[in-house]
């Protein structure tokens, strides 16, 4: 009758955006929206936790954007993946979080064109359907692993319950370590 | 530690049946969905402060549940007025039962009532088209279960009651 603990569904994989080493002791996979404010707190955790485990750690990024609560979560998931297409994946997703407030569509151009992206091949891929399929498997894939939030926390597979805050994410991955 | 009323309703035992308000002048009964398999969320409270909240999340995945044929239902001891504030402002795009008078009466009945809080608990069950429970799952109050238990309990159903006619 109890749910299963949540486990990561599919594990890290060549599909995967991934920061770090493959050898890394830890992995942490976080399912997360560029528009919710709570990812956006944790994207700076998350820059600190690189920081203080080095090579240590891995970070995956999947997308989970809550589409209805978020109006501008789906094109900002879909501007992430259009750069993945150019290799600009983590330094376009660095870019909404640090501008959260501004994720209108004009606002993701200014973004790719800031990061020297070939414009018509990212305008286009921001509505080609690998994108957009890329992201709804994401999010079956969270809906999947027990994802109940955004943002959700994996480290090494299994769903972090914790809260957001550094001292307690590290004393948890150093726990998995 | 979880102190309800009563036992949880489990697996195999029939739905109690209930007519609650889903708006203020319209209401809601278990039977009007027979045939379909039926998700029944009770949560504590509408206004969760959590981003992404439980229902706002069920709200996201409601495609996936449909391709179940499932419907989705949340209940709360919240009043009709307050949940038609909090689905529209969170784009709720199913009903939200109001669990009022009395008090919790149907979060008792399925044995999910919490006598020290004066809400429901936090409690997943998957009913089939009969109107039989076939899962069901309180979780710890403070954290929100997901949808993966749900999804599973409905493939689990036999396949004659998951196929979208």
């Amino acid at each position: 009758m109890k749910a299963a603990t949540a486990k990561l569904t599919p594990p890290v994989g060549e599909r995967d955006h991934v920061q770090g080493s493959e050898r890394a002791l830890v992995t942490l996979v976080e399912y997360g929206d560029y528009e919710c404010p709570y990812c956006g707190e944790a994207y700076v955790v998350v820059k600190a936790l690189q920081r203080h485990f080095k090579d240590k750690l891995r970070l995956v990024f999947r997308n989970f954007p809550l589409s209805e609560a978020h109006p501008h979560a789906a094109h900002a998931a879909q501007a992430a993946e259009a750069a993945a297409v150019q290799d600009k994946f983590w330094a376009m997703h660095d870019q909404l979080y640090e501008n959260q407030q501004a994720l209108e569509d004009e606002d993701l151009a200014q973004y790719a064109a800031a990061l020297s992206l070939n414009i018509p091949l990212f305008n286009r891929q921001m509505t080609d359907h690998h994108v957009t399929a890329r992201i709804r498997e994401d999010f079956l894939s969270g809906v999947r692993s027990g994802v109940n939030g955004t943002p959700t926390f994996f480290i090494n597979g299994v769903r972090y319950d914790g809260s957001y805050n550094l001292a307690e994410m590290i004393a948890a991955i150093d726990e998995s370590a | 530690m979880t102190i309800s009323t009563g036992m949880t309703l489990g697996a195999g035992t029939p739905a109690p049946d209930f007519k609650l308000r889903s708006t203020p002048d319209q209401f809601v009964s278990l039977s009007d969905f027979r045939g379909s398999p039926v998700i029944l969320a009770f949560y504590p409270a509408d206004w969760s402060p959590v981003c992404g909240d439980q229902m706002a999340l069920y709200n996201e995945i409601i495609p996936e549940f449909h391709r179940f044929n499932a419907a989705l239902i949340g209940i709360s001891v919240d009043g009709s007025w307050c949940h038609a504030a909090f689905a529209r402002d969170r784009k709720l795009h199913f009903p939200l039962l109001a669990d009022f008078e009395p008090k919790g009466g149907v979060a008792r009945t399925y044995g999910v009532y919490r006598e020290q809080d004066g809400t429901a608990e936090r409690a997943l069950f998957v009913i089939d088209r009969e109107a039989t429970i076939r899962w069901s799952y309180v979780s710890p109050l403070g954290v929100n279960p997901g949808a993966d238990g749900i999804l599973k309990a409905l493939e689990a159903l036999p396949a004659s009651q998951s196929v979208t006619k």
